[in-house]
């Protein structure tokens, strides 16, 4: 017994350890709450570009800003938006469908990114640091701006809840009873920019989107209700982070990666064990032998 | 002929013209809906039957023309405008239950920020009943069958308590309980002095459910009382050829 409260409250010794903590479970509820739309929506695609694209910004803010967390935040949010912008303005225009409008945005920003940091000498690191994130690095004052930003984003969500719905589940409805659905829709695009923006130091760029879509996917096969299906992804993201980070602490594996890594496999047990949904569920082991015969002909001439 | 602004008809639309991409998909459409009737737009497929619906309702732009409802602008007047969009223009496997589908025609009046309460959930439990699917309420939709879906997207359009409603192939595909449940619904609300423009595709039952047709193809061929213009020659001037395949369809 005494050797389990060692293990759980042993890594609560380092402040950086708990702050890290609390960044976790905070960006895995806000992530998973956004990220319940960005699935439904199947927007999965520009979730990824965002996060991508806003290296150029991320740059700037390490290059001239001094590297801050507000620095950081601020020319992240802003090319965040300007991205986004950019993206609807091409899709709009008809000449181009629009993920191939996201994907050319998204990879020109990308390579810009790579471009401006690889002109610094520690380049190496730096970009390690930007692309897989660094939860244990988070400062206080980088907790300050998680906490009211991301509490701002789940406060909108709250707010607007029945008019998101309609535009994700019928936007012919939202025009017919005029709900400003471009305006809603903009909104939307400007909340997922936030959360990205605000998440960045937990997961970093290149994992970014698996905290957006992971725990919403993995809590839609566990309930057919949206309330409860928001209130699922954020218990499953908030636990992630903090498996991720003991995971992270004991095994020496780097933080975003064990985190990503747990919200991966919650959803491969929600994949198989789902009730009613699961791939598993109803199977018989006559079932499953057939299922292995078929797939494995060879088996059964052995 | 009136002026559309000063007409107070449920429907008024003059010299509508809509196109695609230079190609007229409606060319220079006049109609009236009186009040308290069921109305059928019929034509074959392409003809602008849905593009109609929706650009009266201020989804589509026109190239050019006027629209007005109950003498004013769709803006002035959505509140009074219900619409049956067609079943599959939603994801029926959004996580949500028929209740709550159908409290989101309440939407529209609750305004921003406000939450439906239990006002609007007896309204909507209400209006599960009027089509027969009281039982169904707590159902998930993607376990409703085409159409159980149909008459939970009736009941949303009940729900906003409409003066005219529009609503497209709300009998495509459907069984024959839903389709009579839709039919009784209908009728009650033409009884209630509402008015109901059906996007149609079964000529056998035109004039058994409707007291006016509108025959459509790109052009208005006809309309008005099915007694007078439901005739062989105009369905012919509709169809054209293919009209021939559909024989079958008993003409006055």
């Amino acid at each position: 017994m005494e050797q389990i409260i060692e293990f759980i409250t042993g890594p609560l010794a380092y402040p950086f350890m708990v702050r890290g903590l609390i960044a976790a479970v905070l960006v895995g509820v806000v992530c998973a709450v956004v990220g319940t739309f960005v699935v439904l929506r199947g927007m999965a695609f520009f979730g990824d570009a965002l996060s991508h694209a806003i290296l150029p910004g991320l740059a700037v803010g390490y290059l001239y800003g001094g590297g801050t967390t507000d620095a950081l935040f601020w020319w992240g949010l802003l090319t965040a938006i300007l991205t986004s912008i950019g993206i609807g303005v091409i899709s709009e225009s008809g000449e181009i469908k629009e993920d191939t409008a996201i994907g050319i945005v998204f990879a020109g920003m990308f390579a810009l990114g790579i471009a401006m940091i690889s002109t610094v000498r520690s380049y190496a690191v730096d970009l390690a640091h930007i692309l897989f994130g660094n939860v244990l690095g988070v400062s206080v004052s980088g907790l300050w701006l998680i906490t009211i930003f991301g509490g701002a984003v789940i406060l909108i969500i709250l707010l607007l809840y029945k008019e998101l719905v309609v535009i994700s589940f019928d936007p012919v409805l939202g025009a017919t009873l005029r709900l400003r659905t471009t305006l809603l829709h903009n909104l939307l695009m400007i909340l997922i920019a936030t959360t990205i923006v605000v998440s960045l130091q937990t997961v970093g760029v290149a994992l970014m989107l698996a905290m957006l879509i992971t725990p919403a996917a993995s809590a839609y096969l566990l309930t057919r209700r949206l309330p409860t299906m928001m209130a699922l992804a954020a218990l499953i993201g908030a636990l992630s982070g903090v498996v991720g980070l003991y995971l992270s602490y004991y095994g020496g594996i780097a933080s975003g990666a064990a985190i990503v890594l747990v919200c991966t496999a919650l959803f491969l047990l929600a994949f198989l064990f789902a009730p009613g949904r699961g791939w598993l569920w109803g199977m018989s082991w006559e079932k499953l032998r057939h299922a292995a015969l078929r797939s494995f002909p060879t088996a059964s001439r052995q | 002929m009136s002026n559309p602004s000063s007409s107070t008809l449920p429907v008024a639309v003059r010299d509508l013209t809509v196109a695609y991409r230079e190609e007229p998909v409606l060319w220079d459409i006049d109609l009236d809906v009186p009040p308290a009737t069921l109305m059928a737009i019929v034509g074959p497929n392409g003809a602008g039957k849905s593009t109609l619906i929706k650009t009266i309702l201020g989804l589509i732009e026109p190239a050019a023309g006027e629209v007005s409802i109950f003498g004013g602008t769709i803006q002035e007047q959505r509140r009074r405008v219900g619409y049956v969009p067609q079943r599959g223009s939603v994801d029926w496997d959004f996580p949500t239950n028929a209740l709550d589908v159908v409290m989101m025609g309440t939407y529209g009046r609750l305004g921003w920020f406000r939450r439906p309460g239990r006002g609007e959930q007896a309204e909507a439990r209400q209006a599960l009943g009027d089509v027969g699917m009281e039982e169904f309420a707590q159902r998930q939709i993607s376990q409703l069958s085409g159409g159980q879906q149909q008459r939970v997207f009736l009941a949303r359009a009940l729900v906003q308590d409409a003066d005219i409603y529009f609503m497209d192939e709300p009998l495509q595909g459907v069984d024959a309980t839903t389709e009579r449940a839709i039919m009784s619904v209908l009728r009650t609300l033409r009884e209630r002095g509402r008015t109901v423009v059906v996007v149609h595709h079964d000529l056998e039952t035109v004039a058994e459910y409707f007291d006016r047709v509108m025959l459509l193809n790109v052009r208005k061929i006809a309309e008005g009382p099915v007694a007078e213009v439901f005739t062989e020659e105009n369905l012919r001037r509709t169809y054209g050829g293919r009209f021939a395949l559909l024989q079958a369809a008993p003409v006055r």
